[in-house]
């Protein structure tokens, strides 16, 4: 028989007031796409404060808006209501060093992955105006550097299409990092990887984190890798998504993959579970009513 | 596979004799009046004895010709741009665009030289006004089906319009440019000979009228095969820098050669 602990043990909700500044601030923020009868609700009004330098996972039925809040902290998505502010500054007006890395690799197929991870280099100052002088020393040897710290060293002169899943989103996850972001913004990178390769690029950006201490969201499907990621988790609500719960995780760090399968761990990963299924238990309720009425 | 390479090139030049040849013996066994259909070695034996004649109005007519096509892919480079990026340009410029390439040059040729006179000035306007709009249509479909993901990526680094169009708009759209340079460079010389044909002393297109209206029919077809050769020429030059250029986007076999 599992023990099983009190959920307020491994977590302390809710989280308490940070002594860190605040790095993403979403204050009464909503997001409606179109107009009029045809508007789909995909955010509702979500108040939401991370601290510099924390790892924050939002987890979630699917299509409850995760993605969403992750695109109006990188200023794809301009909120319907409330303000968005990134590092002190409202969205538009930002010039914010913001790592980004979709559930896509989205290389660009022209460039060999070397190039594809030198991109941000290409675009973001200080960088940017150094980028001739320095391509061809300096920033390859960084994105080497980087290609070599995700296995995937010697590969930096292929093209993206001679790569597999797995290695194009490890070469992602270096184009997320190359311009050392103070800000990581990831969109369930590991999504559409196999178990091991997950588990690999797990500890990766652990180490990176605890090196760094970026700013880091994350979305993700997987519970494990939320719990195993984060240092707090957002549970999100089905669509149109609002924050249910948020709690800081305290496991030690580094965390190790056989740290996942002890009792705290999966009744953590219980827990988190046991929320979402209610909030989609919820949603399907409050359609149902809804399409009886 | 390059055997297999070989071969097929081999099959594809012998197929190419093989016309000429049907064509030469057709003539033969018919008794073809020379009036009417010269056979190949007539017009090849025509070709080089008047190549010194004929040399000066190649040169005239690859110049029109090409002068015409780099005006029309710059207006076309940067009329596809504009329309590929904007909704509004899209929506105004289209319509007009379409309803000018709808116009058989033909009929546009005569106000060409009424407003410059006859000679260089309307086969280069002619040659322009005619391969510019394939450009323009392949550069803003291009524009228009970037993947958004992909401009995302420089979005949310907070790249500027410029830049998106510069780093992702632009090399996406490289392989429908050369396809529609490679149809641009036909056109080009069929405004430039046209224009040659109705209003100039110059050109092949001026020789061969000339020589149509003395019944001198192989002169004809040598000038038609100069201008076939001309353009074979130039579509093997564009394909040639296509593939050093968008090599990315025409892969096939090569998949597997990692």
């Amino acid at each position: 028989m599992m023990r099983m602990q009190p959920y307020s043990e491994f977590l302390i909700s809710p989280v308490p007031a940070s002594v860190a500044p605040i790095a993403i601030e979403l204050s009464e923020a909503s997001v409606t796409f179109g107009r009029g009868p045809r508007a789909v609700p995909a955010l509702s009004t979500t108040t939401l404060r991370i601290a510099d330098g924390e790892f924050v996972a939002l987890v979630g039925p699917s299509g409850c808006g995760k993605s969403t809040i992750l695109r109006l902290v990188s200023g794809l998505v301009q909120p319907t209501s409330g303000v968005v502010i990134v590092g002190g500054r409202e969205v538009a007006a930002r010039a914010l060093r913001v790592g980004m890395a979709f559930q896509n690799p989205t290389m660009l197929p022209w460039m060999t992955i070397e190039r594809n991870i030198m991109l941000p280099l290409k675009i973001v100052e200080p960088f940017r105006s150094q980028f001739r002088k320095l391509r061809k020393s300096e920033f390859r040897d960084k994105a080497n550097a980087l290609l070599e710290q995700v296995g995937l060293k010697g590969f930096g002169n292929r093209y993206p299409w001679q790569l597999s899943g797995g290695m194009l989103q490890r070469a992602n996850l270096c184009r997320a990092l190359i311009h050392e972001p103070r800000m990581l913004l990831l969109d369930e990178p590991f999504g559409a990887l196999d178990q091991f390769t997950r588990e690999e690029l797990w500890s990766i950006l652990q180490d990176l984190w605890i090196a760094h201490k970026p700013t880091v969201l994350l979305v993700t499907h997987d519970l494990r890798e939320a719990a195993f990621l984060g240092s707090r988790i957002c549970v999100m609500s089905a669509r149109p998504g609002r924050i249910l719960d948020d709690s800081r995780v305290t496991f030690e760090r580094p965390r190790t993959v056989a740290m996942t399968f002890e009792p705290d761990f999966v009744a953590l990963n219980q827990k988190l579970r046991a929320f979402i299924e209610d909030a989609r238990t919820a949603s399907k309720d409050a359609s149902a009513a809804h399409g009886a009425a | 596979m390059p055997e297999l390479d070989y071969r097929q090139k081999a099959w594809s030049a012998g197929l190419i004799v093989l016309f000429f040849v049907a064509w030469e013996l057709f003539c033969l066994m018919t008794g073809m009046s020379d009036l009417v259909l010269p056979r190949p070695s007539q017009v090849f034996v025509t070709l080089f004895e008047k190549f010194p004649i004929l040399w000066p109005h190649i040169l005239q007519t690859l110049a029109t010709t090409m002068i015409g096509f780099v005006l029309g892919v710059g207006l076309g480079v940067v009329l596809g741009a504009v329309i590929g990026v904007s909704k509004t340009a899209y929506d105004t410029a289209y319509p007009l665009l379409v309803g000018f390439s709808s116009i058989p040059k033909v009929a546009v040729v005569p106000i060409f030289v009424l407003w410059f006179g006859s000679g260089t000035v309307p086969a280069v306007l002619t040659a322009l006004s005619i391969c510019f709009f394939p450009i323009v249509v392949n550069i803003a479909t291009g524009l228009a089906t970037t993947e958004p993901e992909l401009e995302d990526v420089l979005k949310a680094l907070g790249a500027s319009k410029l830049d998106i169009l510069w780093n992702v708009g632009l090399p996406r759209t490289m392989p429908f440019f050369f396809a529609s340079l490679k149809v641009a460079i036909s056109y080009a010389f069929v405004g430039a000979v046209l224009s040659e044909t109705v209003a100039s002393n110059r050109g092949i297109g001026n020789v061969m009228m000339t020589a149509s209206s003395n019944f001198n029919v192989p002169l004809v077809f040598a000038g038609l095969f100069v201008l076939a050769g001309l353009g074979v020429a130039l579509y093997v030059v564009f394909s040639a820098i296509e593939g050093r250029v968008t090599g990315w986007a025409t892969r096939k076999n090569d998949m597997i050669a990692t």
